[in-house]
């Protein structure tokens, strides 16, 4: 066992499915001899040498209308996206191609591709370096959205992730990049997507969140299950689409309150949609309407006034007890 | 049949003022002494600008940005060639350009320090907001263009600037491409710094030079000596004059040097030499430009000192400016996601300012 951070957990992957399977193809900007603008690709470079690890012109459309090409050919390309705020550029080729090609050719071509790349705020970046827009990418369907929370199930969603027989939004909470440590396994450790994490067993709530936000909702668990001698249940979403509305459904049905916490802004992301499967199927286990914590709808402000918006610990406290009280 | 030659192509290299600062007389411009300058003055000022902002973001009291020192003369002199009516068009490397037009530094500070209030400039000045989608701007910059034209705006063109990775992307050709086929009064400036972050110029392209792009869509393409202000100028000036003719548009691929890391957030040792950085820095834009002026008798060791003094004197004003502006409402982010308030947004603005209160209570 390694204590890594989430930066050298990806880079552990990428760098044994590389040794693993000589199909594995890293290119992007950067990724090359800078090792990637965080690092993520750092030595890959060096070891796998520069037909591997392609540092590319500057133009993201390309990057992934390529892979598309290099995918269909056989190969299992792992694309980088500086930044998940330029990533739209690429969506013709995502949307318009790679997430069809399976169903366009009723599964005679396939496009197992990965596109990598770091969101989300709390960086004091400039503009674009903050959102968080899993749910545009989950709105696509033939697509699967992931997005780990910790070093451990980045490198294990990973591993699953390049070897997928479909594209693969990988989607990397860049605030989480360097934030902590965990122990990572020695030995191979594949994490199956489409599966979300009960990652604490408790009976009297349920509290969902993904990727940056774990932390700090761990947190707010911790001090109202102290604070008021109960348990509650956390669950770690990890894949956004396809979703796993089984184990919140599941979960829900047992506690009968739910809380949801998400960084992207309120309207239209993945926390409506997990409201809407727990009215599917567990309308009626309620206690209490579902809360939950999210940005707001606005143009995310730049960073001077950002961590305003953000859900934070506080926040999401206040919500959980609101939810208990109702 | 024998095959027939239907093109013959040719690029042209320009430089005036070269890295000595010996100007070749028979090109030099016929800029006013006043003029001249304005122009050596804000290349400095930036350069100062450059190292305040440095020393601000290692403290904490700024965030990441993206120096421009060695590319003055490449953003600031083709301003200088312009009129107010022309419109600028820019990213986040061209310093120069802004102050040039008068933007006050409290508000590029205040952007790079997060707040909106950094992109205020009046919209009478023709500078359009900084763009970070490395070369969407220059898309921008042709309907500008096309709106000038089609207003009957014939002193005004439009100045975009992009750099050698922006060239790469697919937004830059499109719009090469929409601007020549509409003949819109532009001018692209590609500040060819040799790098990309990491990735080297002969790693973006494996043509010569970047300005034979111009070649394909049929439009006057020259390269400049980037770090010659008055090569810039002359070069700025001529594509200015055809664009407020009616001929069209130019692309000047400007050979310059990124002397200083991508942004604060970059390691340059990472990819490349000190020794390459060393020889850019012998080829200097403001070392040559000041060795003109003085030769003309238009700077001496003395006023120099004044003007570094009253630059200065500028940037300490306008960096308190800047940090004195602290009342900045936190919900103004509410006031501008539409022109038309909505219920459902306004509702959460009164979330917004509940929870804000309940941490202040809490502490
Ligand atoms: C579309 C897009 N992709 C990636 C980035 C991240 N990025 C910012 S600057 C930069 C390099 C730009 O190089 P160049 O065009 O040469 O301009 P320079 O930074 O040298 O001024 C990159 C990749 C971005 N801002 N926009
Ligand atoms: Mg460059």
């Amino acid at each position: 066992m390694a204590k890594l951070n989430m930066v050298q957990a990806i880079n552990l992957a990428l760098t044994e499915e590389m040794a693993n399977d000589e199909n594995v193809i890293v290119l992007g900007e950067d990724v090359g001899v800078d090792g990637g603008v965080f690092r993520v690709t750092d030595g890959l470079h060096d070891k796998f040498g520069e037909k591997r690890v392609i540092d590319t012109p500057l133009a993201e459309s390309a990057i992934v209308g390529a892979s598309i090409g290099m995918a269909m050919a056989g190969l299992r390309p792992v694309a980088e996206m500086q930044f998940s705020g330029f990533s739209y550029l690429s969506i013709p080729q995502l949307e318009g191609n790679a997430s069809r090609m399976r169903a366009r050719t009723m599964g005679k071509w396939t496009c197992p591709l990965v596109l990598r790349m770091p969101y989300g705020g709390a960086v004091r970046a400039l503009e674009h370096h903050s959102e968080s827009r899993e749910a545009m990418y989950a709105t696509i369907p033939g697509v699967t959205v992931v997005i780990p929370s910790g070093p451990r199930n980045a490198r294990a969603l990973m591993l699953a992730a390049i070897r997928d027989p479909d594209p693969v939004v990988f989607m990397e909470p860049k605030r989480s990049y360097r934030a902590f440590r965990e122990e990572v396994p020695e030995e191979e450790e594949v994490r199956e997507l489409g599966k979300a994490q009960v990652v604490q067993a408790g009976t009297d709530l349920t509290v969902v969140a993904w990727g940056a936000m774990m932390r700090p909702t761990l947190k707010a668990v911790d001090l109202i299950q102290k604070k008021r001698n109960i348990t509650i249940e956390l669950i770690d979403l990890l894949t956004i689409a396809p979703m796993d509305a089984d184990t919140i459904v599941e979960s829900v049905k047992k506690t009968g309150r739910c809380v949801v916490v998400q960084e992207a802004p309120r309207s239209f992301g993945a926390s409506s949609e997990i409201v809407a499967r727990i009215n599917d199927d567990a309308l009626l286990y309620l206690e209490a309407p579902v809360g939950r914590v999210t940005n707001y709808d606005v143009v995310t402000p730049y960073f001077g006034r950002e961590m305003m918006y953000l859900p934070d610990e506080q926040r999401i406290a206040r919500s959980l007890e609101e939810t208990l009280d109702f | 049949m024998p095959l027939k030659k239907i093109g013959d192509f040719s690029i042209s290299y320009l430089q005036i003022l070269n890295e000595k600062g010996v100007v070749d007389a028979k090109l030099e411009p016929k800029l006013s002494d006043d003029e001249l300058h304005k122009l050596y003055r804000t290349m400095l000022l930036a350069r100062e600008t450059d190292a305040r902002m440095l020393k601000l973001q290692r403290q904490g009291r700024l965030g990441t940005f993206g120096p421009g020192t060695g590319q003055e003369a490449a953003f600031t002199a083709p301003i200088s060639a312009a009129s107010d009516e022309d419109w600028i068009v820019g990213t986040f490397r061209e310093p120069g350009a802004r102050l040039f037009r008068g933007e006050p530094l409290s508000q590029y500070l205040a952007y790079f320090n997060g707040y909106e209030e950094g992109n205020t400039f009046d919209p009478a000045k023709r500078v359009l907001p900084m763009s970070v989608i490395v070369a969407s701007q220059t898309l921008h910059a042709v309907g500008l263009a096309y709106a000038m034209q089609y207003k009957g705006e014939k002193d005004s063109a439009v100045i975009t600037f992009l750099g050698d990775g922006a060239t790469s992307e697919g937004d830059f050709h499109e719009a090469l491409n929409f601007a020549s086929v509409w003949q819109a009064p532009v001018v692209f400036i590609v500040q060819n710094n040799q790098w990309a972050i990491s990735t080297p110029r002969k790693m973006q392209t494996r043509a010569k030079t970047i300005a034979q792009r111009a070649v394909a869509y049929d439009m006057p393409g020259i390269q400049v000596d980037g770090n010659d202000p008055l090569a810039m100028y002359q070069a700025t000036k001529e594509a200015l004059d055809r664009a407020h003719a009616g001929e069209g548009p130019t692309l000047i691929e400007a050979v310059t040097y990124r002397l200083m890391m991508h942004t604060t957030a970059d390691d340059p040792k990472k990819y490349r030499s000190e020794d390459e950085e060393k020889e850019w820095w012998k080829k200097d834009p403001l070392t040559r430009f000041r060795v003109y002026l003085e030769n003309k008798g238009l700077l001496d060791e003395k006023s120099h000192a004044a003007l570094a003094t009253e630059i200065k004197a500028y940037i300490d004003d306008e960096v308190k400016k800047f940090e004195a502006a602290t009342d900045w409402p936190p919900d103004i982010s509410f006031d501008h996601v539409l022109g038309t308030r909505h219920p459902s947004i306004e509702r959460q603005r009164t979330a917004f300012l509940a929870n804000l209160n309940k941490e202040a209570a809490n502490g």
